[in-house]
């Protein structure tokens, strides 16, 4: 009886970990197998020409991939620099200043949230964000915008990274100790000041974190993005300039044209590049978290 | 029993969703004296310490009736101000809590907030407060180091040195030693003695041996009640009350 029970404990606990090896290496089994699809545009094409070429002309056999990286750069940043103060104050508004009753409501909402498909929220950006960029936002600032903009991607990645970056960031500061904040209450310190300078800072890594969750997930983020983005291969030089990041790149053209030469495996590169850029963009935050833990000592 | 009460409970009683914390409390807390609150866990000793400055205002579902005089203000009037009257009184919760910020801005942290820029002045005002807390030999060569870096008792001196740089009249302790090694307890013990010649100082505490040794009076709470108040020894060695008597000789915690 005994033995069984060993037995089975051992069982199990080579099969978890035969699972959590599979579920690993499907990050490695993609990466090699999109690098080796890309090999022969790497083979034709030099890697620094690739990364740093305007002219996109695939019939020609030019594969220059910088409109599209910059494209994918400027949706994520506007992205980000919009959600990031909402969600940090809508944050704070849940978790100090919401009664009970009103939080068992606002929570769900923005649950829900993230619930909804993408293609929804691209064609709220389509017939909501578009026309407003283009009568109402952009003829302040330049002569003539479709709407089709960048502005339009990072506002609508903006409302599709808001829940998840709320939810992350309401669980940190959860775990921040009501005696902590007593403490500078009883100083005299009013609500705001403590939250400014006492759960702000304690829960900066964790707002790091959930940054960079919500930064990874824009970078991929394809169907939504590339209804309201304009797809134009040029790169942006405001945001009221269409854009063509490397997803909607990859949606819009895989399987279709294949028949022209490179085209295939310049596709794979584009993908190849995405992978790449969020993996580098993962290791620099994590490294720069792991030195702000220290540096606090928290 | 005194004519100059600092501050004065008056029929408070606090209510947390369906239970009743408090019941109809009345008090007054002598100027300038220990006063340590004591009584078996859960009988409501943190909640009365708490609503002094107020800090349950943020709790749910919380309902507080009655009035609390300091310095003769009702705390609970719906026009009192609320950062001022938490600025009068230093709180020493039961762990140190440093706020998360180098040694020498968690004592700055009060003063700045209410208006002191001055570099000099915040210089002084720290090193004052070190002092008075005997933390300065051991803390002035790294003023700068997080706060966390220090021991637990060495953390528990500089939240008091904390709440006294806002220049409090009433210093509030919540069980401050119960986290502490022996040593840290008698250095913070001795300080609330040192400490009454300038503040009126209001303890709670389950430790009888800790009441007998720094307060001058104390209150016997129980099921949210108060059951007795007295000076130190007539409630130690002579109860009048056989609940007080019993929870003093070991029979009831």
């Amino acid at each position: 009886m005994t033995s069984l029970r060993l037995l089975k404990d051992k069982v199990y606990a080579k099969i978890m970990l035969i699972f959590t090896i599979l579920s690993v290496a499907v990050v490695l089994v993609i990466g090699i197998g999109l690098y080796l699809k890309s090999v022969p545009v790497l083979n034709k094409i030099s890697l620094y020409t690739l990364l740093t070429s305007s002219v996109w002309k695939p019939l020609k056999g030019l594969f220059g991939f910088f409109p599209f990286i910059m494209g994918t750069l400027w949706v994520t940043a506007i992205a980000i620099i919009i959600a990031l103060p909402l969600c940090l104050l809508t944050s704070f508004f849940i978790t100090e200043y919401t009664p009970n009753q009103l939080r068992k409501i606002l929570v769900p909402f923005v649950n829900l949230l993230s619930g909804i498909p993408p293609v929804i929220f691209g064609v709220w950006g389509v017939l909501f964000i578009v026309p407003l960029i283009q009568d109402h936002i952009a003829p302040h600032f330049v002569e003539f915008s479709t709407g089709y903009s960048v502005l339009a991607g990072g506002i609508v990645l903006a409302v599709m990274i808001f829940p998840l970056i709320v939810s992350i960031v309401c669980e940190v500061l959860n775990t921040i100790p009501k005696d902590l904040k007593d403490a500078s209450l009883a100083l005299g310190a009013t609500k705001w000041e403590t939250i400014r300078k006492v759960s702000l800072r304690k829960a900066k890594p964790g707002i790091i974190a959930a940054t960079v969750l919500a930064v990874s997930r824009a970078f991929g983020e394809t169907i939504a993005v590339l209804m309201v983005c304009g797809n134009n291969a040029d790169v942006p030089h405001s945001v009221f300039d269409p854009g063509y990041p490397l997803p909607a790149l990859i949606a819009n053209n895989y399987g279709e044209m294949l028949s022209i030469p490179m085209y295939d495996s310049a596709l794979m590169f584009a993908a190849f590049l995405l992978f790449i850029i969020i993996l580098l963009f993962n290791v620099i935050s994590r490294i720069i978290l792991a030195r702000l833990e220290r540096k606090l000592a928290l | 029993m005194t004519n100059n009460p600092h501050i004065s409970v008056q029929n408070l009683s606090v209510e947390i969703g369906n239970q009743q914390i408090l019941k109809d409390i009345s008090i007054n807390i002598p100027n300038k004296k220990v006063v340590s609150i004591i009584g078996p866990s859960g009988c409501g000793k943190t909640t009365l310490l708490k609503s002094l400055n107020r800090l349950l205002d943020d709790t749910a579902e919380i309902k507080v009736t009655g009035k609390v005089f300091v310095d003769g203000e009702n705390i609970y009037d719906p026009n009192a101000e609320v950062t001022h009257i938490r600025k009068k009184m230093g709180l020493l919760s039961q762990r140190p809590y440093p706020l998360p910020m180098s040694i020498y801005d968690n004592i700055a942290y009060g003063p700045r907030i209410h208006g002191t820029r001055k570099k000099v002045v915040l210089d002084e005002i720290v090193e004052t407060q070190l002092k008075a807390t005997g933390l300065w030999n051991e803390v002035k060569d790294r003023l700068n180091a997080p706060a966390t870096r220090l021991s637990i008792g060495q953390q528990q001196r500089l939240c008091l040195a904390r709440g006294l740089a806002v220049e409090p009249e009433i210093i509030l302790g919540d069980e401050s030693t119960s986290a502490l090694d022996p040593v840290s307890t008698s250095i913070i013990e001795d300080l609330f003695i040192k400490l009454k010649e300038k503040y009126t100082i209001v303890l709670v505490t389950h430790i009888l041996r800790q009441a007998r040794r720094v307060s001058d009076y104390i209150i016997f709470v129980y099921m949210g009640k108060i059951i007795e108040f007295g000076p130190t020894e007539e409630i130690l060695l002579d109860p009048k009350q056989e609940l007080t008597r019993e929870y003093v000789k070991g029979y009831i915690s």
